[in-house]
């Protein structure tokens, strides 16, 4: 293994001129000045049956400076404009180049109804008053452990959006994250806000091109007012090199609805933590996940549906495709709150082992604190049928192709949920790549 | 084009050990229908399932000429380019792959690359092959035979057949769990492919599918080889008297494989 360097080198001063010279508001700064702070004093996160301790959490170039400038369409790099569908009126699109916003494409649509779609560096200098209502407040706390308080301190990219009530967005909000500088640390802040009865599908992309070292420490918070509806896709496709620590967390109020849709394809040490809390009643989570573990990459991934509002409901689905040395473990928690009456937990995690050197750990978990719920849990971790195969090559497809086809098919439910078909064939590109 | 022969020679199978297949010999040529039948626990599923190639079954001695090739040297999907196809008593249901995507896969891997159906031809053909099947059209859509009743899995099956047109079909009870009028649609599908490139062989447990599917020649199965040949007739006979006329008059005790010598 490379050499981590395990100094943390920013202090109060390096943050506070960092955040001074993006011109943040003075709460935002006091925010980060905070978790430098506590980034001293805590702890890494302790996930169930991984070992983090090793992972490279600190070793990364941290503010990659140089302004870039906004970039045509044209001038996206090719792996980046794959990921963009056929350019379109209705289309809403931020891509963010090491955390720095390079290419927008807005519709007057988006504009008319009020919808704030922008990168947190102008959200912060031009909406700071609303985003502060929301930043690490509900879903994530700055002080959780180690990440959270890095997170805040050096947080150097991501997006706001803020939809406001009974605004229907039609079109997806579609972001992408790329790193081009090999060493540059993705620290991207996400706050999803969509207001009563407000319906949004937002979609991010995270991609990076080397096997150098580098962190990514990524936080979401998504917001469900009552009645709001928020569809939520990620693809992410790290490289190697990269150690991620990914949080997305969902806050549902009364008889507000997020559905999660996550194709989690990093190559590189990946800890996700993909929790919903489920707080007025009538709320309801839907979780969907897949991945792919390959090489040596080691992955944890928690899907954590909480339900404290009575007739709440939480699905769980999670798959997942091991193979070489690969390790991952899933953790799919429901957790149903004393009161939370007539709340209903579902989770399914089925893996698929392609190797007898991986290891994939599936851990369907109920916590169940009030009687009258209904929850129910099914896990499988095994191999591609035979029978399967016998029938597909029976028809003449050849071994490699009817392996394929099984393995699509057992992503297929998370990979259709996307909602840009651009999206959905590069992650079907992705999956190909990684399972051949 | 010259007329397809399958031609099954001296053939042994055994399955964890135990020989089921014993010595059987057999052959179709294009425009035939052959049936086999026999009662349960005979070898007749082993047949079909053996010359297929499902990982199960180890064939220990013998051939199988699909035109003159040993299409036991080959690999499963090598059997079916080169022109076999087995219809299924059990299906498996394949989770995310649509019935349409796995047929148009399947006929473009047989057509080769740079020769592929067009996607209008393709669906014109699909539509007007399941309509004879009396197929609901949202079935092109749906997961390969994910959460299909029995009958809509044979329908299934035979809808493959039509599609894939190929030399040889082996049907394996493809009649069992069908009510009248699916066993009718099943054998018009089958009676439509009748021609001199194509050969059919049978396999079932009852006669009924040989009221609508009229075969060339009917052969009884026991201790896993052929005991007895005949026409047509054959199978109305059996319908009328069971087995134990044959077993008689072959001085058979126990019809079944792999029993008798744990008998004796």
């Amino acid at each position: 293994m490379m050499s981590v360097d395990t100094k943390w080198t920013f202090d109060e001063k390096y943050v506070k001129e960092y955040s001074q010279r993006r011109g943040e508001p003075e709460w935002l700064t006091e925010e980060r000045l905070l978790a430098v702070r506590l980034a001293e004093k805590l702890e890494l996160p302790k996930p169930e049956k991984t070992n983090i301790k090793t992972w490279n959490f600190t070793s990364f170039k941290h503010d990659v400076t140089g302004d870039y400038g906004e970039l045509k369409r044209e001038e996206l790099p090719e792996e980046v404009r794959v990921l963009l569908d056929r350019a379109s009126e209705g289309e809403n699109i931020l891509v963010l180049r090491d955390g720095k916003l390079v290419y927008r494409s807005i519709s007057e649509r988006l504009k008319e109804q009020g919808v704030l779609f922008v990168d947190i560096e102008t959200a912060a200098k031009e909406h700071g008053d609303l985003l502060k209502q929301y930043f690490m407040s509900h879903a994530v706390d700055v002080d959780e452990n180690k990440l959270t308080a890095h997170h805040v301190a050096l947080m150097n990219g991501g997006v706001f959006v803020y939809v406001p009530k009974n605004v229907e967005m039609e079109e997806p909000l579609q972001t992408i994250y790329w790193q081009e500088d090999p060493e540059a640390a993705i620290f991207n802040h996400v706050t999803v806000v969509a207001e009563d009865n407000s319906q949004v599908t937002y979609l991010e992309n995270y991609v990076s091109f080397s096997e150098q070292d580098a962190v990514a420490n990524i936080i979401s918070e998504v917001y469900a007012k009552p009645g709001a509806n928020i569809s939520y896709g990620g693809v992410d496709h790290f490289e190697k090199g990269m150690t991620t620590s990914v949080i997305r967390r969902g806050y549902a109020e009364k008889d507000a609805t997020i559905k999660w849709a996550l194709g989690q394809m990093n190559e590189g040490n990946t800890l996700s933590d993909n929790t919903t809390i489920l707080k007025g009643d009538g709320a309801n989570a839907d979780a969907k996940a897949v991945s792919v573990g390959r090489g040596k990459q080691s992955q944890n991934f928690l899907t954590h549906i909480v339900h404290h509002g009575k007739h709440t409901d939480g699905q769980i689905l999670t798959h997942a495709v091991m193979k070489d040395e690969a390790s991952s473990i899933f953790n799919g928690v429901s957790k149903i709150e004393k009161g939370a009456t007539k709340s209903n937990g579902e989770q399914t995690e089925r893996v698929l082992m392609l190797s007898e050197r991986a290891r994939g750990d599936a851990n369907p978990i109920l916590l169940i604190d009030e009687d009258d719920v209904t929850a129910g849990h099914a896990a499988s971790v095994g191999q591609i049928d035979p029978m399967q195969m016998f029938y597909l090559m029976s028809r003449g497809i050849s071994e490699k192709e009817a392996e394929r086809l099984i393995i699509h098919g057992f992503l297929a439910p998370v990979v259709d949920q996307l909602p840009l078909q651009a999206v959905r064939e590069r992650l079907t590109e992705v999956i190909e790549r990684k399972v051949q | 084009m010259a007329t397809p022969t399958l031609k099954i020679e001296n053939l042994h199978v055994e399955v964890e050990g135990t020989e089921i297949i014993k010595d059987f010999n057999l052959e179709i040529k294009g425009g035939e229908i052959h049936a086999i039948m026999g009662p349960n626990g005979t070898g007749k599923s082993t047949l079909a399932s053996a010359i297929m190639g499902h990982p199960k079954y180890t064939v220990t001695q013998g051939k199988v000429l699909l035109d003159g090739e040993n299409i036991l040297d080959m690999d499963v999907d090598e059997r079916a380019k080169a022109g076999l196809f087995l219809g299924m008593q059990y299906p498996s249901e394949i989770s995310g792959v649509t019935n349409s995507d796995f047929l148009r896969s399947a006929i473009n891997t047989k057509r080769g690359e740079g020769n592929e159906i067009s996607l209008m031809k393709f669906i014109r053909k699909m539509d007007e092959k399941m309509e004879q099947l009396e197929m609901d059209p949202s079935f092109a859509q749906r997961y390969l035979n994910e959460g299909f009743s029995g009958g809509e899995k044979k329908r299934n099956e035979i809808l493959q057949l039509l599609m894939l047109e190929p030399k040889f079909a082996i049907l394996d009870e493809i009649d069992s769990g069908l009510d009248i009028d699916a066993l009718k649609v099943v054998a018009n599908g089958v009676n439509s492919m009748r021609n001199p490139e194509f050969g059919c062989l049978i396999i079932t447990h009852y006669q009924r599918l040989l009221n609508y599917i009229t075969p060339d020649q009917v052969h009884v199965i026991m201790q896993g080889r052929i005991v007895k040949s005949g026409g047509a007739e054959l199978a109305e006979r059996l319908e009328n008297e069971g087995y134990d006329w044959i077993k008689e008059e072959l001085g058979i005790e126990n019809e079944k494989v792999g029993e008798q010598e744990q008998e004796a």
